[in-house]
């Protein structure tokens, strides 16, 4: 919840139907009353937008004494000596009014509408409506539903004009993609012919669209809300985490709605998170005859390969096989082994594959983050800032890749304060982004500079004269830096940096380099983290990266209930990612298990991952879905997966929240904390642990940042919505009435006697369980100062890739869901015009890029948010007409680089 | 490459540094894309969209909302019948479905030949000579059946060169610009856009 | 009574040929009034307006003076000319527009200077083809004559006037509405509060939104003193004022006549004005003040034409038109197309309008054409009702701008006058007028 200024807590009174009642300054009648326990209905009216009082359906007397006069409730703010009348016969006779309006041409199709049973038009009508139409005129009729693009669908005849998907494109996406035509009787909602409705946050229009009209393609006609059943949970599809109501009908997930999570996504949600659930339900029937690289293919038995077959064994078989390929290749010694991935497990699953990698077996070769994310040191140990107090900080610095394709719903948040000039923003990306348009100064950093950057910032003038010498110059004016120096003030306070991965084509220390910097400059300016995959940062906090242990603590100095709680503690830092596969092509590392990750299509280096995969240790892969390179596995362990199973997650903030089970695992899918459980029995080693309850208990033991997060904090309404940060720990408790005119659909969390978990940020409970012998050991301080690599600038012929993700990608979650896989973008070269022109391509031609050891044919294309002298290419997206299989791109990228030079040549 | 032909889309580019925020001068644009086509065009509402920095869903929005606006074909002359209250006293709904028969179309519709399109018009603002009539946006004055049959009979005939083609509007164009200090304007623009940019997102 | 003899304010020119050149204009004390206010400070101009008591002549009848004391204090601010005239029936500002562009151009500068504007637009209706060449030129010309741009008159102060092209919708005329539309917007008119542009109009800014025929009355003004247009007419209906009369009249057209001196009846039927009857027959209703205005009648001719006297007698003086119609008309068919016509040009933001337009219309035209039910007449007052809660005037109402108010006025006084008329209708099963 926001820190509130005293201004906007101070109270007014004024009588509502006859008593009096205070609400908060700048608060409309709408909510004020609604605060106070008397609901007005509404049409256009949502929580999360600016009022337009269009539909007119909040109409209430309200006298501010010059005698009442019917005013919309949802555009009038609450004011002293304010006399609010909402149930005399008047009001009622105009609400009636507005209904009976709104009903004159609406079809009566609530049995075949997918609203119908949770249609807040139909429950208004059934309550207050008039009992018989007096309209016996001929409706308006429209062509039906027509497709605003491939996941919404428009049905015009139900449209009331209330204008919520307009409204949510233009002002909260800030895409106007559809608008209203036409006048009078003949508004509805369009699209311009050629330029469909494709914004990734399309799917929230479907959610606040209080009538039928808008629908999704992934659900239409899939269940009857009757049928309906719900769970709360948060979205793993990103690390953002947001807050999901699960819905699923005959053994199906049919449904995903946004919670408003005020210190999360506020309702909303993007496409992918929203429609990613397709490949949960895997093919509807099938499922054994797809291959196994095919992503939608759902695992639902242990396979082991025998005579190069993958043969369906039991788990005892599977588990043994596996002890034995572990016990095997660490004869030599714990380094033998190493782990990749785990960003797709709950917390849980994170810390249990901890125990046995690191607590059990002695290897610290273990790597969440596939070499396309920042040393975990860096980000446990800088400050943090929680996603509100970047929405509310006074600046952002955004040293980050573009986050509308990374972190979606950050992206909604920040812009929302961009927008409504709350906060500047210094924008530092290599590549004009979505908030590009809203930022203060725009300070570009190219691959290699952004220590440059943030020690020009710090007032380095030296930093300022490298830049210079760079042959097109700097990329900003004297007024530029002048101007983001002022606004970052001495300090730092107020200030959050936004710190992710500009670009992949780079090696990550500059940025790592950069945070140091800023973080030297600025003490009291915080970090938001924008590591993007599912639980990437549970991962990390259970010590999925070489050097760390769980909680925060590094692995020289484990916290005392950790070693008394493992066997052993590692002796020496482990491998990660490029290092492991790496050790695999020169055999000196053993074997492989992949914790759902798949170095084919993950990792940004395919000559490496080529290499390693064709060495000879075993791979064992735990996962739930089909992938490439489960074609090299020798021991598949099948894994429940999202919505499957019960647990924890942590989002960028270190929010921890609960995940929800809907559905059952398919087959003999365990969840993945058992797995690791029952793989350390064959060790000889028991976690003591036979319910999930029990693993987020040890964590709560274990690991300082999580203490006091045990499992009957989550049980509790003391984890709800409304946790303020920087409370000194104590949980306050707001509980969210859910307001079904905001969300349609979702049902009353009361109704299964969970409340609207928003999750806690670990570290927040601290001061009530925590005593400091255990505290966490890394921090800022401990980041030391390694200079940034110096790279010399680009030769005259080549330009330097900036190698940026996309939100639909190869990534599993899209390609096991056939509605999104449509969408994913064919890879294409940008360039600014000017390096376009200079070279004799325009916008369309086919090129070649070229680096030392590969080429790669593609179509190129200008973009003025490219600045002269880089091009810039999206990673893990097909590339058309290519030979390679997967991710393509990755083929001209090298991990030891520290960046990527490549030549541009007309075709 | 331009949907806007090189003269007109230098007359754009005018109009669009007439206005002190770039959206404004969206309706005058359209008015000029319908000089140039007659209707708008997708190609013409896409680059409109460009010039004043709003998506073509905006323009064709903004487009939809008015009734001179096109995004299909009209007639070469546009012929407005007026038949709202005053008109209506005059004759106006019977002088309507007279064009309708003369030119065998119902308002709305264009004859084959792309000549004419009839449209029922509201009140024109010309109350005085009812029913009133206009052709192509030019008050035409013909308050007869058959003084409209002639009229029709002009037009078809390409008698009447005072009539433009449908689309062009204002055949005055600004051609003198502004006199103050370009730099004061253009910092009292700015502070306009800013100014903007803050209170409408 | 006879009509009484006050000068031609608004209309001095229009009796030349040339009424609309340049020449005629400064032969005929074109820039006087302008040349002198500039020569005086802000605030006295805006004295002399106050003194004046100016009514808005574009429908709503708010003072000038007052008006512009309202803009807020800011750095920018702006001056909208409304010369989007659309209200059935209404067409000075289109007189004015044609025949004296200058003199409109000569009452923005003296209103910007009031105002200390500095850019300023007119807003024309884009069916007015001739008129927005006319406005065009006339600006184009003062550009050259250093009447506008910078330095007006070496007096020190600039001003750009850009003319403005609507596209065709009723509802720009609504001051609100006219804004988004010339921010290149759909026009749908802003809610309130803010309830002036004033406060916050243009690009956020302050803004002056004026009628045509309002800001054409200043130069005349400042030439002859604010206290000499009081004496015309008497407060708060000062001067004189453009009625435009249409229907079943012999001679239909606009007048300039002094306000409150002279009544409806001299309007109706005075020879050199409107000069009686048409067709004969009897005055059976005329509407005051465009057609958002409840219908008068026989009983109301002789009351003065002044705002304060047509409110009283509830109804409105508007924009000043008068649409007369004789003991021939259909009131049905009357009522059925003014409503038709609001059902067309309701923006379509408020469920109220843009739904109860349309019904009512559907309805009008089923009794019109014979089809009706005896319960249509309750149901029709309903739903007006429901637009406007209590059908009283001034309405009361469920909208964000006032033509939601507007549809029940036609319905509600032809219902309540002629009942008998819809009745026949019903049970007749057709129109008895034919
Ligand atoms: C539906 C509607 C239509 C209007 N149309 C016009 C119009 O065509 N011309 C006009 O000057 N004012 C019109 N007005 C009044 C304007 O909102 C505004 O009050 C007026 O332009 C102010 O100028 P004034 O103060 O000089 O009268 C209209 C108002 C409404 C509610
Ligand atoms: S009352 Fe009618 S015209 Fe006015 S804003 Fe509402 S819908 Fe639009
Ligand atoms: S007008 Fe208030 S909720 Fe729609």
């Amino acid at each position: 919840m926001a820190e509130q200024t005293p201004e906007s807590v101070t109270p007014v009174t004024f009588n509502l139907d006859g008593r009096d009642v205070t609400a908060k300054k700048g608060d409309m009648l709408i909510a004020a009353a609604e605060q106070a326990g008397t609901y007005i209905p509404r049409f256009c009216y949502h929580p999360r937008m600016k009022p337009v009082g269009v539909c007119r359906m909040c109409l209430v007397e309200v006298d501010t004494g010059r005698g009442p006069t019917l005013q919309p409730a949802c555009f009038i703010e609450a004011s002293d000596n304010m006399t609010v009348v909402t149930d005399s016969d008047k009001v009622k006779k105009a609400q009636d009014g507005v209904l009976e309006f709104l009903l004159a041409n609406h079809p009566l199709d609530c049995p075949v509408c997918d609203k119908g049973g949770e249609c807040p038009l139909q429950d208004q009508t059934l309550a207050h409506g008039p009992g018989e139409t007096r309209f016996v005129e001929e409706k308006r009729h429209f062509a039906k539903p027509i497709a605003l693009s491939e996941l919404v669908l428009l049905d015009r005849e139900r449209c009331i004009q209330c204008s919520r998907c307009t409204r949510f494109a233009d002002e909260v996406a800030g895409e106007a993609l559809i608008e209203f035509a036409g006048r009078g009787e003949h508004v509805e909602v369009a699209a311009f012919p050629e330029e469909p409705f494709s914004s990734y946050f399309s799917g929230n229009t479907v959610q606040i669209c209080p009538v039928g009209a808008l629908t999704a393609t992934p659900y239409r006609f899939a269940a009857r809300p009757w049928d309906l059943e719900q769970v709360e949970s948060t979205c793993t599809g990103c690390a953002v985490g947001c807050r999901v109501a699960v819905q699923s009908s005959s053994g199906r997930l049919t449904r995903l709605l946004g919670i408003d999570a005020d210190p999360v996504n506020h309702s909303w949600l993007c496409d992918k998170g929203r429609f990613g659930f397709e490949g949960v339900n895997g093919p509807e029937e099938g499922n054994d005859d797809l291959d196994i690289v095919d992503p939608r293919r759902r695992i639902s038995e242990p396979l082991v390969r025998k005579g190069g077959e993958l043969v369906a064994v039991s788990w005892g078989e599977a588990l043994s096989t596996t002890a034995e390929l572990l016990r095997d290749a660490t004869k030599s010694g714990p380094e033998g082994v190493g782990a990749i991935g785990g960003a797709q497990l709950t917390n849980e699953g994170a810390f249990a594959w901890a125990t046995l990698f690191k607590g059990v077996l002695g290897t610290d070769s273990m790597d969440a983050q596939l070499d396309d994310g920042l040393d975990a040191r860096h980000v446990l140990g800088l400050p943090r800032a929680t996603m509100n107090e970047a929405a509310e900080a006074c600046t952002v610095i955004l040293l980050s890749g573009d986050l509308r394709e990374e972190l979606p719903v950050l992206f909604l948040r920040l812009r929302e304060s961009a927008r409504d000039a709350k906060s500047s923003v210094i924008d530092l990306g290599p590549r004009a982004s979505a908030l590009s348009d809203l930022a203060a100064v725009r300070l570009p950093s190219r691959p290699g500079d952004a220590h440059l950057i943030a020690r020009s910032l710090g007032g380095d003038a030296s930093a300022v004269t490298q830049l210079n010498g760079h042959p097109e110059g700097r990329t900003f004016t004297d007024d530029d830096l002048a101007r983001a120096r002022h606004l970052i003030g001495e300090d730092g306070t107020g200030v959050v940096i936004v710190l992710g991965r500009t670009s992949i084509a780079e090696d990550a220390s500059f940025v790592e380099s950069a945070a140091r910097e800023l973080h030297a400059n600025l003490p009291n300016a915080t970090f938001l983290p924008t590591l993007r995959r599912g639980n990437v940062m549970g991962a990390l906090e259970m010590g999925l990266a070489p050097g760390i242990l769980p909680g925060r603590t590094s692995l020289e100095a484990p916290s005392p209930q950790l070693r008394e709680s493992w066997p052993l503690v590692p002796g020496k830092a482990g491998r990660g990612t490029a290092e492991q596969l790496r050790a695999l092509a020169e055999g000196s590392q053993n074997a492989l298990v992949l914790l759902g990750a798949d170095p084919l299509i993950d990792v940004n280096d395919a000559s490496l991952v080529a290499r390693a995969l064709h060495g000879s240790a075993p791979i064992i892969a735990v996962t739930g879905n089909g992938s490439p390179v489960l074609a090299h596995a020798q021991v598949i362990l099948p894994a429940s997966i999202s919505y499957e199973r019960p647990g924890t997650t942590t989002n960028i903030e270190g929010r921890v929240s609960r995940l929800g089970q809907k559905m059952v695992a398919p087959g003999l899918a365990w969840p993945d904390w058992m797995i690791a459980a029952e793989l350390a029995r064959e060790f000889s080693y028991d976690m003591n642990v036979s319910v999930v309850g029990d693993v987020t208990d040890q964590i709560a033991r274990v690991a300082p940042s999580f203490a006091g997060l045990d499992a009957a904090l989550f049980d509790s309404a003391r984890a709800r919505d409304g946790v303020v940060a920087g409370s000194g720990g104590s949980l306050a408790v707001v509980p969210a009435l859910i307001d079904p005119m905001a969300t349609p659909g979702m049902t009353s969390a009361d109704e299964f006697g969970l409340g609207s978990f928003a999750g806690v940020v670990a570290n927040e409970a601290d001061e009530q369980t925590t005593s400091p012998a255990t505290g966490s050991t890394l921090s800022g301080a401990t980041l030391g100062s390694v200079a940034a690599p110096e790279v010399p600038a680009p030769d005259n012929y080549s330009l330097r890739l900036v190698a940026t993700r996309t939100l639909y990608d190869m990534g599993s979650t899209v390609s096991s869901s056939p509605s999104l896989q449509a969408l994913t973008p064919n890879a294409v070269v940008m360039a600014n015009p000017y390096d376009l022109d200079r070279l004799g391509v325009k916008t369309g031609d086919r090129v070649r890029l070229r680096t030392e050891t590969t080429t790669l044919n593609l179509s190129v294309e200008a973009d003025t948010g490219v600045i002269r002298g880089t091009v810039a290419l999206n990673v893990n997206v097909p590339v058309e007409g290519s030979e390679v299989h997967g991710n393509a791109v990755a083929s001209l990228l090298d991990s030891t680089a520290l960046v990527t030079d490549v030549r541009l040549e007309s075709l | 490459m331009s949907a806007f032909s090189p003269e007109m889309r230098t007359r754009a580019e005018q109009l669009v540094a007439v206005y002190p925020q770039r959206r404004s001068a969206l309706i005058p644009l359209c008015h000029l894309a319908q000089e140039q086509e007659g209707y708008l065009t997708e190609a013409l509402m896409i680059e409109i969209a460009e010039l004043t920095g709003v998506t073509p869903a905006e323009v064709r929005g903004t487009v939809t909302f008015y009734d001179m606006l096109h995004t299909e074909p009209v007639g070469r002359y546009v012929v407005s019948v007026c038949t709202n209250i005053a008109c209506l006293l005059a004759g106006g709904q019977e002088m309507l479905e007279h064009a309708e028969g003369k030119l065998g179309i119902r308002a709305g519709g264009t004859t084959q030949d792309g000549r004419f399109t009839i449209e029922e018009a509201e009140c024109l603002a010309d109350c005085d000579i009812a029913p009133c009539v206009q052709v192509n946006s030019r008050f035409v004055r013909t308050t007869t059946t058959d003084a409209l049959d002639s009229l029709i009979d002009e037009l078809s005939s390409g008698d009447r060169s005072d009539i433009p083609p449908h689309g062009t509007l204002i055949r005055v164009q600004r051609s003198v610009g502004l006199v103050a200090d370009p730099k004061e304007v253009e910092a009292q623009r700015t502070k306009v856009r800013l100014a903007d940019s803050k209170a409408s997102s | 009574m006879s009509v009484t003899d006050a000068p031609k304010i608004v209309t001095q020119r229009r009796h030349y040929d040339d009424s609309f050149t340049q020449e005629r204009f400064l032969a005929t004390g074109g820039y006087d009034g302008a040349r002198k206010a500039l020569k005086m400070t802000p605030p006295e101009v805006c004295a002399q307006v106050d003194a004046a008591s100016l009514l808005g002549r574009g429908g709503a009848g708010f003072p000038a003076g007052r008006k512009w004391s309202m803009l807020r204090k800011a750095d920018l601010a702006y001056l909208v000319i409304n010369g989007d005239e659309s209200e059935p029936a209404t067409f000075k500002d289109h007189l004015l527009l044609e025949s004296d562009p200058h003199q409109l151009i000569e009452g923005a500068i003296i209103a910007s200077f009031a105002l200390q504007v500095n850019q300023a637009f007119i807003y024309v209706r884009g069916e007015f083809a001739l008129g927005l060449e006319r406005v065009q030129q006339a600006v184009n010309d003062a550009y050259a004559y250093g009447a506008l741009g910078n330095d007006i008159f070496g007096s020190g102060f600039s001003l750009d006037l850009v003319v403005h092209p609507g596209a065709g919708a009723y509802i720009c005329g609504e001051e609100t509405s006219l804004i988004e539309s010339l921010e290149g917007k759909r026009g749908f008119p802003r809610i309130k509060p803010p309830f002036f542009p004033a406060a916050i109009g243009l690009y956020g800014e302050p803004t002056v939104v004026n009628n045509v025929e309002t800001i054409s009355n200043l130069p005349w003004i400042i030439s002859n003193g604010g206290d000499a247009f009081a004496a015309l007419g008497e407060t708060p209906s000062t001067g004189t004022r453009l009625f435009a009369l249409a229907g079943h009249v012999k001679n239909p057209g606009v007048f300039e006549i002094e306000m409150v001196k002279n009544t409806f009846r001299d309007l109706i039927f005075d020879p050199s004005l409107g000069g009686g009857l048409s067709r004969g027959g009897s005055l059976k209703a005329f509407i005051p003040g465009g057609v958002s205005a409840p219908w008068l009648y026989e009983e109301h001719l002789d009351i003065p034409l002044g705002q304060k006297q047509v409110d009283d007698a509830g109804s409105m003086l508007g924009s000043g038109s008068i649409v007369v119609m004789d003991s021939n008309t259909c009131m049905v068919r009357a009522a059925w197309r003014i409503t038709k016509f609001f059902s067309k040009e309701s923006c379509g933001q408020c469920t109220p309008c843009r739904e109860g337009s349309g019904w009512l219309e559907r309805v009008l035209y089923r009794l019109e054409h014979g089809e009706g039910r005896i319960e249509d007449l309750d149901l029709l007052l309903d739903l007006c009702d429901n637009i406007s809660p209590g059908l009283a005037w001034p309405p009361q109402q469920t909208t964000i701008c006032v033509l939601g108010p507007s549809i029940p006025s036609s319905i509600h006084s032809a219902i309540s006058r002629f009942r008998d008329e819809f009745l026949t209708h019903i049970k007749e099963g057709a129109c008895p007028h034919g």
